[in-house]
């Protein structure tokens, strides 16, 4: 059944616009793929379809053999299926530690519990502790993420996403914004991140997508305009002229 | 080698306890002081306790989960012609009319919640309030059961366990107020503590991510407004038990929007914002009313205007800005 996702015939109108075109690609079980493309091509639009966000207007999105496509955003979310924001989406009047424990708790099945404590979990205490230290955040546990630089927040994003422990992980550009000294601990992070999890990556950093991805998916228009190894795309006339700029041919 | 696995410095039992019952131990002391010094004054100083009950119910929906509404008198209502009809028909014992009130109160809060909770914004407001007015038309309408605009009257309550009972200058119905209000406090605390109070404050930080991290958010949004709905529904039977009567303006609109009111005065998200700022509502509201009563909106407003601009978390926030600002000087 580790078939991964799979992904048929995905469309999306916004209005007249087809933001998403006919999209069909499998995500294997621990495949790392980049998904690149020009601004506005639809890149987080098809990020949002995947995790439910947005409702496709055609189309059939498969998780080994189970059919998604009809689950809300919560449920495919336990089914396996997170992302991360591309704009960080965070609960700023809680500290780093207490915005981990929510989807920690939540993956648990704990959060309808009303008499008990919210801290009262050891294994989920320690669970946050790893992740902590995972990202080397551990000194920001106790304060609020609304008061956090940018580039932490955006660790605090993935950590997230990470406590999801799903089985697809789409992160939407996790290195926008981080300062060039941290972007290696996003790069660490993904680098270490469990070998069974398919992995889709969108991002605009070439050196960050050729250091994680072994394939890259170039989106245009909202339509899948190639797709290949790393070393492929790089040779092809099309996307140098279309996405790379004048200045990588 | 690996670095044994540190845990964070968990807070000492003593202090959790401590923490969970100080609101109610500061209500119990309130309490005391005010049953002493203002002895001939317990029918006011009850009425409120009662609406504290109110105001701190409606703090898990606004303060907590975020959501806002100006129905919160529907559940009240509904508590206290529950508790009337019951001491008027079934059985005069006040603890079961808090029981049957309650559940009065969650279901309202369920059927309407189901509906209003799908909506956002002005139209969950607007639906908030037509559901109150509904029940307002259905309670002037069914003469048969309400009494219609007349309303329930000569309602007895039995004596409270069966051993105190309520006297005419009010003093068993005061203790018995304090009382319930000092247990509902409690299970606040509990509450807010726990996984699903978290996951409340998650809902009102970011709805959207609670839903990406796997949170049913209508789901739980629908379970705490039934919390406080089952709250607010207890607030009405006291109200009911201890004036013995229940009228149909227990669903007026000026009700719910004046929860709102002394929620956000003394701030909303915190408990003790709304026992701080019901208590400055009442107590303004008693004495400007008493010098000019037809003004007396006139102090209100102009306090709301000074929270909102001033100290736009309220009035508990007072002293952690009175230090911030005396630090830096
Ligand atoms: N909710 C919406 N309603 C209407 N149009 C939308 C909506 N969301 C996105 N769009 C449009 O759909 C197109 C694709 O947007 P999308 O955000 O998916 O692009 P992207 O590839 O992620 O771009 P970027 O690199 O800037 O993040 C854009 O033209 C955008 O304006
Ligand atoms: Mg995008």
């Amino acid at each position: 059944m580790g078939d991964g996702l799979v992904i048929a015939g995905l469309c999306k109108n916004f209005g007249g616009i087809q933001v998403a075109q006919d999209l069909t690609l499998t995500l294997s079980q621990g495949s790392r793929t980049a998904l690149i493309g020009p601004n506005g091509a639809g890149k987080t639009t098809f990020a949002s379809l995947l995790t439910g966000i947005l409702k496709p207007t055609s189309g059939k999105i498969v998780l080994n053999g189970h059919d998604i496509g009809s689950l809300n955003e919560a449920a495919r979310v336990k089914a396996g299926v997170a992302k991360t924001f591309q704009i960080t989406n965070l609960f700023r009047d809680l500290t780093v530690r207490e915005n981990l424990r929510l989807p920690i708790l939540e993956r648990e099945g704990r959060t309808h519990h009303t008499f008990r404590r919210a801290d009262g979990w050891p294994d989920i205490e320690a669970e946050i502790f790893r992740l902590l230290q995972d990202l080397d955040i551990q000194s920001l546990a106790d304060r609020p993420v609304g008061g956090l630089a940018y580039g932490q927040q955006r660790l605090v994003e993935l950590a997230l996403t990470l406590a999801v422990k799903p089985k697809v992980l789409i992160l939407d550009e996790p290195a926008a914004g981080v300062p060039s000294t941290e972007s290696h601990l996003i790069v660490e992070a993904i680098k270490r991140l469990p070998p069974d999890l398919s992995v889709l990556i969108i991002e605009h950093d070439m050196q960050l997508v050729f250091e994680v991805a072994d394939r890259i998916i170039v989106l245009v228009n909202g339509a899948i305009l190639m797709e290949g190894t790393p070393a492929e795309v790089v040779a092809n006339t099309q996307v140098r002229e279309l996405y790379l700029g004048a200045g990588h041919v | 080698m690996t670095m044994p696995v540190l845990s964070p410095p968990k807070p000492s039992r003593v202090h959790a306890v401590l923490g969970v019952l100080m609101p109610s131990v500061c209500v119990l002391i309130g309490a005391i002081l005010a049953f002493l010094m203002f002895p001939y004054d317990l029918s006011f100083l009850t009425r409120i306790v009662i609406m504290m009950i109110l105001v701190v119910s409606f703090d898990l929906i606004l303060g907590q989960a975020g959501i806002a509404t100006l129905g919160h008198a529907a559940m009240y209502g509904c508590g206290a012609y529950m508790a009337g009809l019951l001491a008027l028909n079934v059985t005069q014992d006040p603890l079961l009319g808090l029981l049957a009130a309650a559940l009065a109160g969650g279901l309202v809060a369920w059927l309407s919640g189901l509906v209003l909770l799908r909506t956002h914004g002005v139209a969950l407001l607007m639906i908030s309030i037509a559901v109150t007015m509904v029940l307002q038309e259905v309670a002037s309408q069914a003469r048969w059961l309400t009494g219609g605009a007349d309303g329930l009257a000569g309602i007895t309550i039995g004596p409270l366990l069966g051993l105190f009972e309520f006297d005419f200058i009010g003093q068993v119905a005061f203790i018995y107020s304090v009382c319930v209000l000092a247990v509902i406090l409690v299970f606040c605390q509990i509450l807010i503590r726990s996984p699903f109070g978290l996951a409340l404050r998650g809902i009102d930080g970011s709805a959207s991510r609670m839903r990406a991290i796997g949170t049913p958010v209508y789901r739980r949004k629908v379970t705490v407004y039934v919390i406080a709905g089952a709250i607010a529904g207890i607030a009405g039977a006291l109200a009911a038990q201890v004036t013995g009567l229940v009228g149909i303006e227990v669903f007026n609109f000026s009700l719910s929007a004046d929860v709102m009111v002394m929620l956000i005065l003394g701030g909303a998200g915190r408990l003790y914002g709304a026992l701080i700022g019901t208590l400055l509502f009442m107590v303004v509201h008693h004495v400007a009313a008493s010098i000019d009563p037809f003004n007396w909106l006139f102090v209100i407003g102009l306090m709301l205007l000074l929270v909102v601009f001033v100290l736009p978390k309220g009035l508990v926030s007072l002293p952690g800005r009175v230090t911030r600002l005396w630090r830096r000087a």
